[in-house]
C-alpha cells in the first residue's frame, strides 16, 4: 500500500505542482492518475521513488516513509516505466533488462536467464535480446521498458504515460497486454495517463486530477462515469459526448445504442452484467 | 609596470598595426566562407570536399603554413602578405564550417514556407536563410576574430611587427613586464573586438536580442 | 617546384641523422612534449569536466575559460612562462605553457560530452537505481566519449603547433629547424621542417579522427537523428575550435 499524506511539491522556480495531496493506493490493484498536461501527475509518480523530493508531507510504502529509505535502494525496489523508455542506447536489450539485477549483485548468468523470461512475459521475442534499442520499433522499445521495470520482480510498478508515444493500434495492443500482465502478476501499479479511455480501461481505481494535483474525483471507472462529482469531471471524461453519451433507438431487430453523432455503437443486450 | 608606462606609444603603435593586419583576414574570411559554407551546405559532393579541405588546413601549425605558402604562391617568406594570407586561410577554415552548420540549422519548415510564399532561390538565401543563420555565423565570426588576433602575433617570427614584437623583444631583453604587456594587450584587443562583434550582431539581428547567447 | 624538391632532399639527407639535432630526435622530442602535455592536461581537465558536466556546477566558468583561452597568444604564453620560471627551467616552463593551452579544449570536450547525453537517458538510469557515480561511469562517460576525444584532438593539434613555436626558446623539436632556418636564410631547411610538421599534425589528427569514430558506442552509431541534431553539432563545434 502506498499512502500520500498532505504532500506538497513546489519547484525551485515557484511552480506549485502538487498542493496538499492525499491518496491511498491499494495493493495489488491498478491506480490510474489521469489529468490534463501539467496537472502534476508525473511529479506525484516520481515522488514515490524519490526521483522528486516532496516539499512537505509524507509518502509511505507499507507504513514506512520513503524519506527514511535510501533513494538508490528504493528505486531498485520499484519498477518504473518512463514515457519514452529511457533505455540506455549503448546497451543491448538484454543488458538494459538486466540493469537492476546486475546493480543488486545478481550473477550475470542468472540475471540473463531471468531477463529472457521477462522478455517472454512482456511478449518480446527472445531473438531481439541482442539488439540495441535504436534497432527496435517504438512499441518494442516500450515493452523493453516494461521488461526492465519487471526484471527484479518489484512489488510496485510505476508507469508514466508508457504508451503516449506509440500509434493508436500498437497502443491498444499494449493496453491489452498490460491488462493481461496485471492479471498474471498482481502488482501494485500506479499508472499515469492523460487519456481518459486508457484510464477507464486499465484502472481499478481512477484519480482525476486538476491543476496542482487537486483531486477532482476518485473512484472505480463505473462510479465515475455513472456519477461524475462535478461539471469539470463530467466534461473531462466526456459524458455528454461521443461514445459515452449513448441513447437507445428501437429497430426491428431490437434496441441499439447510438452516440451523439448519430452513429450506432452497439446492441443493447438485456439482462447481463 | 614602469616599462609599460614608458612605452605606451610603442604599445599603441603596435596595437594599431596588429588591428590592421588582423582586420583584413577576418573580413576576407567572412567573404570567402559565405559562398564556401553555402556550397558545403548545399551539395553532398562539395560538402565532403570542402569540409575535408578546411579540416586539413586547420590542422597545419601556423609556423609551418608560413613556410608552405611562399613556394606555392610565389610570395616572399618574410613578408606581411605571407602573414595575411596565412591568417586568411585559418579564418576561412574556421568560418566555412560555421556557415555550413549555420545554414543547416535553419528549420527546413521555415525554408519550405519561404519557397511556398514565392521567394526565388537568390532572394530566399539573402532574406531568409542567411538572416536566420545569422546567430551561428556571428558565433563563428567571433571565434575567427579572436583566433586571428591571437595568432597574428606569430608574425613576429617572420619579421612582421605587431604586438608579437613585445614577446620576442621582451624575451631577448629579459623584461617580464614587456612580454606580459604583450599578452595582456592581445587578450584585451581580442576581447574588445569580440564585444564589438556582439554589439554589431545585436544591431543587425534585433530579433535575437532577448535570447540567450549562442 | 624545385623548392619542394630541395626541401624533400633536406629531409632525406644523411646529415639529418647526425649533427646537433638529428631529425629523429626532433620528431621524438616534439611528440614527447605533445604527449606529456596532453596527458597532464587530461589528468587535470577530464575529471573536472566530467564533474562539471554531471553536476552542471561551474559550467559558466568552464565556458568563459575556453572562450578566454582562445584569446591568449600561445607564443607569448610560452615566452612569458620561460621568463617567469627562469631560462634554466625552459623545459618545465614550456611544458607548463603547453598544459595550460591544452586544458580548455579537453575540459570543454569532457563537459560537453557528458552534457550532451540525452537527459531522458540519464533520467532512466537514475530511475532504475544507479548511484550518481554509476550514472557517470556507466552512462555519461561512455556516451560522452566521442566529444571528449574531439577535445583531446583539438588539444593535441594546439600543442603540436605550440611546440613548434617553442623552437624559438630552445634547440628542440621541429620548430627549431624553422627558427634556425630563418636566421640562416636556409629555405630548404624551413620548408623541409614545415613539411615534416604538417605530416606529423595530419597523421595525429587522422588517428584522433579514427579514434573518435571508434569510441562511438554501438547502438548509438545506428541512430541517424542524433547526428543531425543541431544542438549536438553546435557542441561538436564548440569543442573543435581554437587557434593553432
Ligand atoms: N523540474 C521542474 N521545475 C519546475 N517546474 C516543473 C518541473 N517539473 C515539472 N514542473 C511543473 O510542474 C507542473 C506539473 O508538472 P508535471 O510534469 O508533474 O505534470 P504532468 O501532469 O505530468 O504533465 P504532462 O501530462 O504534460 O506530463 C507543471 O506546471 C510543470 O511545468
Ligand atoms: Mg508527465
Amino acid at each position: 500500500m502506498i499512502e500520500f499524506r498532505s504532500v506538497t511539491k513546489t519547484y525551485p522556480d515557484g511552480t506549485v505542482a502538487v498542493a496538499d495531496f492525499d491518496l491511498v493506493v491499494p495493493p495489488h490493484r491498478t491506480t490510474v492518475l489521469v489529468g490534463s498536461s501539467g496537472s502534476g501527475k508525473t511529479t506525484l509518480l516520481r515522488m514515490i521513488n524519490r526521483m522528486v523530493e516532496p516539499t512537505s508531507g509524507t509518502i509511505e510504502i507499507d507504513g514506512t516513509s520513503v524519506l527514511d529509505r535510501d533513494p538508490v535502494q528504493l528505486r531498485r525496489s520499484i519498477g518504473y516505466v518512463l514515457q519514452n523508455g529511457g533505455l540506455l542506447p549503448h546497451q543491448r536489450v538484454i543488458d538494459n533488462v538486466t540493469t537492476v539485477l546486475r546493480l543488486t549483485g545478481t550473477p550475470k548468468r542468472a540475471a540473463r536467464e531471468r531477463a529472457l523470461e521477462v522478455l517472454d512475459v512482456v511478449g518480446l521475442d527472445r531473438s531481439l535480446a541482442e539488439r540495441y534499442p535504436s534497432q527496435l520499433s517504438g512499441g518494442q522499445q516500450q515493452r523493453v521498458g516494461v521488461a526492465r521495470a519487471l526484471a527484479a520482480d518489484p512489488n510496485i510498478l510505476l508507469m508514466d504515460e508508457p504508451f503516449g508515444a506509440v500509434d493508436p493500434i500498437v497502443r491498444a495492443e499494449l493496453q491489452t497486454e498490460t491488462l493481461r500482465l496485471q492479471q498474471e502478476l498482481n502488482k501494485t501499479v500506479v499508472f499515469v495517463t492523460h487519456d481518459v479511455d486508457e484510464a477507464f480501461l486499465l484502472g481499478d481505481q481512477v484519480v482525476i486530477l486538476q491543476e496542482g494535483a487537486h483531486v477532482a474525483q476518485i473512484g472505480s471507472p463505473s462510479e465515475i462515469i455513472e456519477n461524475p462529482a462535478s461539471e469539470f469531471v463530467a466534461s473531462f471524461i466526456g459524458v455528454e459526448r461521443g461514445t459515452r453519451a449513448l441513447h437507445t433507438k428501437r429497430t426491428d431487430r431490437g434496441t441499439v445504442l447510438v452516440d451523439t453523432a448519430g452513429r450506432t455503437q452497439g446492441v443493447l443486450v438485456e439482462g447481463t452484467a | 609596470m614602469t616599462w609599460v608606462l614608458d612605452n605606451l606609444d610603442l604599445i599603441g603603435r603596435l596595437t594599431v598595426e596588429h588591428l590592421r593586419q588582423s582586420a583584413l583576414p577576418i573580413l576576407l574570411g567572412l567573404l570567402v566562407s559565405v559562398p564556401a559554407g553555402w556550397l558545403a551546405f548545399r551539395f553532398r559532393l562539395t560538402r565532403g570536399l570542402l569540409l575535408t579541405a578546411v579540416g586539413l588546413l586547420y590542422t597545419i601549425p601556423s609556423l609551418a603554413l608560413f613556410a608552405l605558402l611562399p613556394p606555392l604562391l610565389g610570395i616572399s617568406f618574410l613578408s606581411e602578405v605571407n602573414l595575411i594570407i596565412a591568417l586568411t586561410v585559418y579564418a576561412v577554415a574556421i568560418m566555412t564550417r560555421f556557415v555550413a552548420d549555420a545554414l543547416g540549422s535553419v528549420e527546413p519548415s521555415v525554408r519550405q514556407s519561404a519557397v511556398a510564399v514565392g521567394y526565388g532561390p537568390w532572394r530566399r538565401f539573402w532574406q531568409v536563410d542567411l538572416p536566420l543563420a545569422g546567430p551561428v555565423v556571428l558565433a563563428g565570426l567571433r571565434v575567427t576574430a579572436v583566433s586571428t588576433i591571437s595568432l597574428a602575433t606569430v608574425g613576429i617570427l617572420i619579421g612582421i611587427d605587431n604586438l608579437g614584437y613585445l614577446f620576442t623583444n621582451g624575451y631577448q631583453r629579459q623584461i617580464v613586464a614587456e612580454v606580459l604587456a604583450g599578452v595582456v594587450a592581445v587578450v584585451a584587443v581580442a576581447l574588445l573586438v569580440d564585444l564589438l562583434l556582439v554589439l554589431v550582431g545585436r544591431l543587425l539581428m534585433p530579433w535575437t536580442r532577448r535570447r540567450a547567447a549562442t | 617546384m624545385n623548392l619542394f624538391a630541395d626541401a624533400i632532399a633536406w629531409i632525406f639527407s644523411p646529415d639529418r641523422a647526425t649533427g646537433a639535432l638529428p631529425l629523429s630526435e626532433a620528431i621524438g622530442t616534439h611528440l614527447a612534449f605533445t604527449a606529456v602535455a596532453v596527458l597532464l592536461a587530461a589528468l587535470l581537465a577530464v575529471p573536472a569536466g566530467w564533474v562539471i558536466g554531471h553536476t552542471g556546477r561551474g559550467r559558466e566558468f568552464a565556458v568563459a575559460l575556453s572562450g578566454a583561452a582562445r584569446a591568449v597568444p600561445s607564443f607569448g604564453l610560452v615566452l612569458l612562462l620561460v621568463l617567469l620560471l627562469g631560462v634554466t627551467h625552459k623545459v618545465a616552463a614550456s611544458t607548463t605553457a603547453f598544459v595550460l593551452l591544452a586544458v580548455p579544449p579537453i575540459l570543454a570536450g569532457a563537459y560537453t560530452g557528458v552534457e550532451a547525453v540525452d537527459r531522458r537517458v540519464v533520467d532512466g538510469a537514475r530511475s532504475v537505481g544507479m548511484t550518481p557515480g554509476q550514472v557517470l561511469r556507466k552512462v555519461e562517460v561512455p556516451l560522452g566519449l566521442p566529444l571528449l576525444i574531439g577535445g583531446l584532438r583539438s588539444a593535441t593539434l594546439q600543442v603540436v603547433a605550440t611546440v613548434t613555436l617553442a623552437g624559438y626558446v630552445g634547440s628542440w623539436g621541429l620548430g627549431f629547424y624553422i627558427v634556425q632556418g630563418i636566421q640562416l636564410r636556409d629555405f630548404s631547411q624551413i620548408l623541409g621542417a614545415a613539411l615534416v610538421i604538417v605530416v606529423l599534425a595530419v597523421v595525429l589528427d587522422l588517428l584522433f579522427a579514427l579514434l573518435e569514430r571508434a569510441v562511438v558506442p554501438r547502438g548509438v552509431s545506428a541512430r541517424r537523428a542524433e547526428q543531425s541534431d543541431p544542438a549536438r553539432r553546435r557542441r561538436r563545434r564548440e569543442v573543435a575550435t581554437s587557434a593553432t
